[in-house]
């Protein structure tokens, strides 16, 4: 692109609608999903080297630091999930008003916090 | 249209569909991994071990690791395109981008070897 066209720069006037913030958090997760990504095949491949790989990664995870970088990765995955099936229903068409879209996002929202409290819970 | 040769299908279309397809393929797995660790808490080895050995397990696991390949792909090429672009940041966002998109491809690629590496090396 090299024609300028007119671009808002403005970032104090561009609002943060509750869609917007259900959609940026949507797209973090996501990018901290893909490094989470060789956590997991870390964890698969050291469980299944054998018994003692299995204990070690279970002694592991007793150790705070491991229960909150599992807890962090574990939200992150529930929040894109949720995130994400609302985006398939939406793609669906279903939602898609105005008012669809707010309710979808507090629903998303709602459902994320709940899951990320329970994987605390099954974390601890 | 979306015609920039990094995009995974070279298609928008193509991408939106696949991205899709991977992203309902990755929600079976997790919910899936969730409730089989949900339900054995106490989880052993050698039940760990049978589980992953399973043939159905395999091909499943191979469809999940799959999935987030091309997910990743198309998703950090969509993040990519969208910030690391000329009028962000000038002229040399094309060629930092380019670099970043070679590197996403290669983390994403080691991902699949290694998955199948752990996989069929049980
Ligand atoms: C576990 C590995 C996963 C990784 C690494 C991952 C990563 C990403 C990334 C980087 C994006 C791009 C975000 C954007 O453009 O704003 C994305 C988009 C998306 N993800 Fe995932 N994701 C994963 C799992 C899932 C799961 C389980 C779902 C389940 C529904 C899902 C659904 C979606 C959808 C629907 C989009 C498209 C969003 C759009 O078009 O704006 N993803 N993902």
């Amino acid at each position: 692109m090299t024609t300028k066209r007119p671009v808002n720069l403005d970032i104090g006037t561009i609002k943060l609608p509750i869609t917007a913030i259900v959609s940026i958090l949507h797209r973090v997760s996501g990018v901290v999903l893909f490094g989470v990504v060789a956590i997991l095949l870390w964890m698969l491949d050291i469980s299944l080297s054998g018994p003692e790989g299995f204990d070690s990664i279970r002694d592991c995870l007793t150790s705070p630091v491991a229960k909150v970088i599992l807890w962090a990765s574990l939200a992150a995955l529930a929040y894109h999930l949720v995130a994400g099936i609302r985006h398939l229903i939406m793609d669906m068409g279903i939602g898609e008003s105005l008012e669809g879209g707010r309710l979808g996002a507090k629903l998303a929202l709602v459902g994320a916090v709940i899951l990320i409290i329970l994987a605390g819970v099954w974390v601890w | 249209m979306v015609t920039n040769v990094t995009s995974f299908g070279r298609s928008g279309l193509s991408d939106w569909l696949v991205q899709r397809v991977s992203a309902v393929v990755l929600a079976a797995y997790t919910i899936f991994i969730v409730v089989y660790l949900l339900c054995n808490s106490d989880l052993t080895h050698a039940q760990w071990l049978a589980l992953n050995q399973h043939i159905a397990m395999k091909m499943f696991s191979l469809a999940a690791v799959l999935s987030v390949a091309a997910h990743a792909w198309i998703g950090l090429w969509s993040v990519l395109t969208d910030y690391v672009t000329v009028r962000l940041m000038g002229p040399k966002a094309t060629p930092l981008r380019i670099v970043l998109q070679l590197g996403m491809i290669t983390v994403t690629l080691a991902y699949v070897v290694w998955a199948i590496d752990i996989l069929w090396g049980i």
